[in-house]
């Protein structure tokens, strides 16, 4: 027997002994779901116009950059003008972002075969993501196609993100309903920061320091 | 109605003026006090420093005195914290279930004195005459444990004459806590000092609470500091129905240590 | 470097008793072996802690859901910790189909030895590390470094902190006691930049340029975790500037070191407390980055992970259902920041990895009360901490349950039993079992303190161990005739009368 299972065979009895039981707890759906849910019918807004509105807001307060679009055609003219306001001629992009998005005059090279350091050497990266939360200003991306895995979002110093309407919902619980709960998930709600020092809040540590974010109409508001 | 006064130990023999005022508002109202000698301690001090059998004696002694009373009356919110958050756990700890049964029978007839007035007997308006500025200390069990919010503010709102001053920081802890002032006393100090700041920016005459406890405390630097401002309790102010009622003369420490009613 | 120190390692806790080490934080010289002049620390202390609940309001009040997302975050740990066993099998069982490794350690000793089997074969000179509580409980830095292995902190709070040979002060803004100017030269020594000034922006510009190497080379990473989740085996970390996710997916090999207390029971779960951490954390409405994820994915991430499931004292703590509550904390420190005392000494005060009122109810515990017994009165029992806990633990009810068990101790002893403090209580529970003989008490003070009367009335000194109330404050003398003896002096003949025109005079 290694020390670890030693330990195991421990923590367990002394888990079952402290809770007054000989063996561990079967599992116990029913006391689960006697567990208290009413957060979840909260007095939020769920107009689609108020959600963008808080959305923008969020994104404004973390300092990213946003800019909502009419349909999803505008988008080669919108990423030019993030582009270009950033200073960029070249942006990587994940596997899966169609082609139709992007303009012309810029390179797009594919980022799925760099490796970290080489991600640290190109000017940024253009993701989409698999929902976005207006309460708290947030992307999800969970690893996949038009997402990348989770360095890509990391080392590069700059993140152009597109979301499309349909993926933003008002509030954390309702993007958990979303989610698949066992690919790798990355929460992003700004540009990295700290408050280290002083309690100052500063833009840019390690990940990205700067954040755009493009939302873009999939279908008519509700 | 007959109300039973519970003084407190610590008013009985230190602050015996804030139970005057008590029964003299209680009076005033029309309602017959009771008060009854053998009254002593709610156990507070004991339970909150770790002596919790020490207190059980002590909380049994005044559940079986109070048992009959209609309606008990406080005129300290800690204790009032402490019979409504620890009797009953007291009384399960010592696995005790008719003294279980007899705390929750008593527990809904137990008010604070503020809280009776607005809560039991919705009055506000006591006729009361202050003319001074105060400002209003939340003590932490008033706040977090009872509750009162706005109750002592609208009661002091409705005093003539008496000018409401706003207190910085005032949710914040005096640094009391009972042994804690004493086990503690450097932090308790430092607590302390920060209140006192707070109250002398603030411009008050009086400071009031409704809890002697706290104002003890604070009073304790104030004057130790020489300075101007006085610590009364809110009975004795809503007490007041005339300026001579209070003489807040230099001397004068505690505004009733050593005044008298006068009609 | 100028500054004697062991790199990387968090000097010794001493473990003096509260007021002692509060005397000393309060005190404004600095501390014995200090490079840094501390006089400033109070200030820094609350000011950081003033910001945060002032963010920490704002965010808390818009939520109109707060109060049921509290109880929902208290529901779901209280029946974790009830059905713990199952709950940790059960994120064992998936974080091993992901690819993950699962280790269980029973103290600190075996998870410092697993941590070494674990790098062993991978021989690092160097590890990456992310702010992590349990790292700081076994004391893993130290271990390292006596084993060649140099511990780099990326957390820039952790940095600083390491750099600086210090201890952290606070669990979630670990130097929250250093100014600006402190920190500027502490960073211009050890990264050799004379260039630094003390601006906020340029020193977190410095850690990354200084970090950024360390992330893109650097082969294992050591971090802890926020939440296990059962149902996927799935590992949570919330962080703020990048190098937590720089640590969790650059490296090859991963260790997560969580305490056994930690694990949800399902993904979902995360819906309530993604909401009330940040905003009791740090006052955002989320904090930049959450990292979810279930053993190795594959290409994403490390290709070797484990996670320790650390014990240290944690299990006997849910025998005792009035303290149980104590493990439903999710380390937000939000009862820290809430705290007068902790406003007034700061954390090294409490002399434990876990500073503030839930240090001061969990500490002793993981001690099985063998130790910090005086952290339990570590506070005024106001209870600020209770009201901001975002998983409503009761720590002032947990405090009077400790300092129940403390005085128990006490009194088994002889020496105890006769201390002063066990005799006054004693005598005073007594005397408040009776009202005649309270009265009597009461007479018999108003006289007896006649010598310790000033003129003006107050009692000015007092010896012993009262003295330390009239350090600072006055005490009222008792008045000739108490409310018992008035009322017996005014109303005795007609005790339910109404007032006559004499009943309220004196």
């Amino acid at each position: 027997m290694t020390e670890s299972s030693t330990a195991r065979a421990q923590i367990l009895a002394r888990i079952a002994a402290s809770l007054g039981r000989e063996l561990p707890a079967a599992s116990d759906p029913a006391a689960y779901a006697a567990i208290p849910r009413d957060y979840r019918s909260p007095a939020h807004s769920s107009d689609a116009h108020a959600v963008v509105d808080r959305f923008a807001q969020r994104l404004a307060e973390y300092g990213a950059g946003f800019a909502h679009l009419p349909h999803q055609a505008a988008l080669p003219a919108a990423i030019a003008a993030a582009l270009g306001a950033r200073g960029k001629s070249a942006l990587a992009v994940v596997s899966g972002i169609p082609s139709e998005w992007l303009p012309s005059g810029f390179d797009f090279p594919l980022a799925d075969p760099l490796t970290a350091v080489e991600l640290d050497r190109i000017p940024g990266i253009l993701t989409a993501c698999s929902v976005a939360i207006a309460e708290s200003g947030s992307l999800v991306l969970q690893s996949g196609p038009r997402q990348g895995l989770r360095r890509h979002t990391l080392v590069p110093d700059y993140h152009l993100c597109i979301v499309l309407e349909s993926q933003l919902v008002a509030t954390v619980p309702q993007a958990f309903d979303r989610l698949h709960p066992e690919l790798p998930t990355t929460f992003i709600s700004g540009p990295s920061a700290t408050a280290d020092i002083e309690m100052t809040r500063i833009q840019g540590v390690h990940g990205p320091r700067t954040l755009d974010v493009l939302l873009v109409a999939d279908r008519p508001l509700a | 109605m007959r109300i039973s006064l519970f003084i407190a130990c610590y008013n009985d023999a230190l602050f015996p003026h804030t139970g005057k005022a008590v029964v003299r508002v209680l009076e005033r109202l029309g309602h017959t006090v009771d008060f009854r000698p053998e009254q002593t301690c709610c156990g507070q001090m004991h339970w909150n420093t770790g002596y919790l059998r020490e207190a059980l004696p002590i909380l049994r002694h005044f559940v079986r005195l109070f048992a009959d009373a209609e309606t008990i009356v406080v005129p300290s919110s800690s204790c009032v914290a402490m019979m409504r958050d620890h009797y009953l756990k007291a009384a399960q700890m010592d696995r005790d279930p008719a003294l279980e049964r007899e705390v929750r029978a008593l527990l809904p007839r137990i008010f604070e004195f503020s809280e009776f007035l607005v809560r039991r007997l919705q009055i506000d308006d006591l006729g009361a005459r202050f003319t001074h500025k105060v400002a209003y200390h939340p003590s932490c069990h008033s706040a977090r444990s009872l509750h009162l919010d706005e109750i002592p503010l609208r009661l002091l709102r409705r005093v003539r004459g008496l000018d409401l001053v706003p207190l910085a920081n005032s949710q914040e802890c005096c640094g009391f806590g009972g042994t804690f002032a004493i086990k503690n006393a450097d932090v308790s100090s430092a607590m302390l000092a920060d209140k006192v700041r707070c109250v002398l920016n603030s411009g008050a005459e009086v400071l009031t609470a409704v809890d002697n406890s706290c104002l003890m405390h604070i009073y304790g630097s104030l004057h130790r500091q020489r300075t101007f401002v006085r610590a009364v309790h809110l009975a004795e102010i809503l007490a007041c129905t005339d300026d001579a009622d209070l003489r807040l003369a230099p001397d004068q420490h505690y505004a009733f240590a050593s005044s008298e009613f006068s009609r | 470097m100028t500054a004697p120190r062991t790199p990387g390692s968090a000097p010794h806790w001493n473990r003096r008793d509260f007021p002692d080490a509060a005397r000393e934080a309060l005190a404004a010289q600095p501390p014995r072996d200090d490079l840094f002049h501390h006089s400033q620390t109070r200030k820094n202390v609350r000011h950081a802690t003033d910001v945060i609940q002032a963010k920490r309001n704002a965010v808390v009040a818009e939520l109109p859901e707060w109060q049921s997302l509290r109880a929902a975050g208290a529901a779901i740990r209280a029946h974790t910790l009830e059905h713990l066993d199952h709950y940790l099998v059960q994120f064992e069982a998936n974080c091993t189909r992901h690819g993950g490794h699962v280790h269980w350690a029973s103290d600190a000793a075996e998870a410092r030895r697993l941590v070494l089997q674990i790098l062993a074969p991978h021989a690092p000179r160097e590890v990456i590390k992310i702010k992590t509580m349990t790292s700081e409980e076994i004391a893993l830095n130290a271990c390292l470094e006596e084993h060649g292995i140099h511990p780099v902190e990326t957390d820039l709070a952790e940095l600083i902190v390491q750099m600086g040979a210090d201890r952290p002060s606070h669990f979630v803004v670990p130097a929250l006691h250093k100014s600006r100017g402190q920190i500027r030269d502490i960073f211009a020594r050890e990264m050799h930049r004379p260039d630094l000034t003390d601006s906020p922006q340029q020193l977190a510009a410095a850690a990354r340029t200084y970090l950024r190497q360390k992330f893109l080379s650097t082969r294992v990473a050591i971090s802890g975790a926020n939440f296990l989740l059962a149902d996927t085996g799935g590992v949570a970390i919330v962080e703020s500037e990048g190098n937590g996710r720089m640590c969790l997916t650059l490296p090859e090999v991963l260790v997560s070191i969580v305490g056994i207390e930690k694990v949800l029971p399902r993904f979902q779960d995360l819906e309530v407390f993604l909401q009330t951490l940040p905003r009791s954390a740090t006052g955002e409405r989320m904090n930049p980055y959450n990292s979810i994820w279930s053993g190795t994915p594959v290409g994403d991430g490390p290709k070797e992970f484990h996670v320790i499931l650390l014990d240290n004292g944690r299990s006997p703590i849910l025998a005792d259902p009035e303290s149980r509550q104590t493990l439903r904390c999710i380390r937000c420190a939000a009862c820290l920041n809430a705290c007068p005392v902790y406003h007034q000494t700061g954390g090294h005060a409490y002399e434990s990895v876990y500073a503030g009122p839930i240090g001061a109810i969990l500490t002793p515990q993981l001690h099985s009360m063998h130790d910090a017994q005086s952290l339990p009165y570590a506070s005024s029992l106001c209870g600020a901490c209770y009201e901001v806990c975002p998983v409503q633990i009761n720590i002032p009810e947990v405090l009077i349950h400790l300092r129940g068990k403390v005085v128990e101790q006490q009194q088994s002893t002889l020496a105890g039993s006769l201390s002063l403090w066990n005799i006054a209580m004693k005598s005073a529970a007594h005397l408040m079992k009776d009202g005649s003989r309270l009265n009597a008490a009461v007479h018999l003070a108003q006289t007896a303190q006649k010598v310790l009367v000033s003129r003006n009335g107050f009692i000015e000194w007092l010896p012993g161990m009262l003295g330390g109330w009239t350090k600072t404050r006055d005490l009222p003398a008792l008045p000739a005739e108490s409310f018992r003896d008035w009322w017996r002096r005014t109303r005795s003949a007609h005790p339910s009368a109404p007032a006559s025109s004499e009943s309220a005079r004196d």
